[in-house]
């Protein structure tokens, strides 16, 4: 197995990571957090399924470093959103979150 | 309730991950070979780097676009009403170590930038990088307390934040008497690309440190 497939497999981890944690974490940092790690493990993934043959593949590299910036942006634009809602509601949690104890809160 | 939830989702996204690393160990070799036809098509983008010529020249759109929706992110923060926060906290004004510290690095990043941008035409370098880097020296000035926070931005910053987006359309509208869209002729790729880096890092720049200078509390005008 060639070190691109390690990355490859990583990515794929980081994504169900990242799946699991938008999921079930009620607080909307997290959520945030939890898609930025989704999207790192696809950038990954395309990254090292591209080079398993052995040589780098520059497109998916291009495409990555595109999507990477594109990323920032779309948390940033996130951030400001979730800010807006806790300036409204008063709380980091969307309004379906409401019902039912969370544990995992901070 | 809530546990047999998260002991679902736990379940299923372990399962969607284990098909997904099968998939990636059963995928068969692709059938069409990017490397090669980027490599044979390099001494036709002007550029001698293979990631800088697929970026700006082979799938230049795709960088079109993305600066493009940067802006738009950007505007999206901008067009939401300002944080007015209790706390108005002014991002340690006074320390003198970083405030000296970052005036002589704020020139070196300076630099930095410049090289990057330039090195990106024969090395791992480009406009995303240098435009990183100016944003990096941005939010490093305003946590010194020697950059306010953009509240509104000036008619000068505006005019920097949409100069990448601008002189890309530009190119691609003046290129576009030829038929394709931003295909380049020979002889001016290299210096139309460098145009278009040059702007690009420039409003990246500005647009992520923007990112950040927007959200802070202090952005709020007294």
């Amino acid at each position: 197995m060639s070190s691109a497939l390690v990355y490859a497999l990583t990515g794929a981890a980081l994504f169900v990571l990242g799946m699991a944690g938008l999921i079930l974490q009620p607080h909307l940092l997290r959520k945030i957090l939890a898609f930025n790690i989704m999207g790192s493990g696809i950038f990954l993934m395309l990254v090292g399924v591209a080079q398993r043959a052995g040589t780098p593949d520059p497109v998916p590299q291009a495409m990555v470093l595109t999507g990477i910036v594109v990323a920032i942006a779309a948390t940033a634009l996130a951030l400001a959103l979730a800010r807006q809602l806790l300036d409204m509601n008063g709380e980091m949690r969307l309004p379906e979150e409401k019902t039912g104890k969370d544990r995992l809160d901070v | 309730m809530r546990t047999l939830l998260n002991v679902t989702v736990l379940f299923l996204a372990s399962a969607f991950g284990l098909a997904l690393g099968w998939l990636i160990l059963d995928l068969p070799v692709a059938a069409v070979r990017l490397p090669e036809q980027v490599t044979a098509q390099l001494e036709m983008s002007g550029v001698v780097h293979p990631v800088t010529a697929v970026l700006l020249n082979f799938r230049g759109y795709d960088t079109l676009l993305e600066i493009a929706v940067l802006l738009l992110a950007l505007l999206g923060i901008l067009a939401l009403p300002r944080h007015v926060s209790d706390h108005q906290h002014r991002p340690s004004s006074a320390n003198p170590v970083l405030q000296t510290l970052t005036r002589v690095l704020a020139p070196l990043m300076l630099l930095v930038a410049g090289y990057v941008l330039w090195a990106g035409a024969h090395r791992p370098g480009g406009a995303f990088q240098a435009g990183a880097v100016l944003a990096g020296a941005g939010v490093l000035l305003h946590l010194a307390g020697l950059l306010p926070a953009w509240a509104t931005p000036g008619r000068t910053l505006r005019a920097g934040l949409a100069v990448g987006l601008l002189v890309f359309i530009a190119v691609a509208v003046a290129l576009m008497a030829q038929g394709t869209l931003l295909q380049y002729p020979l002889s001016w790729a290299g210096a139309l690309i460098l145009m278009i880096e040059a702007s690009l890092t420039l409003s990246l720049g500005l647009i992520l440190a923007g990112l950040y200078l927007v959200l802070t509390d202090s952005g709020v005008q007294k």
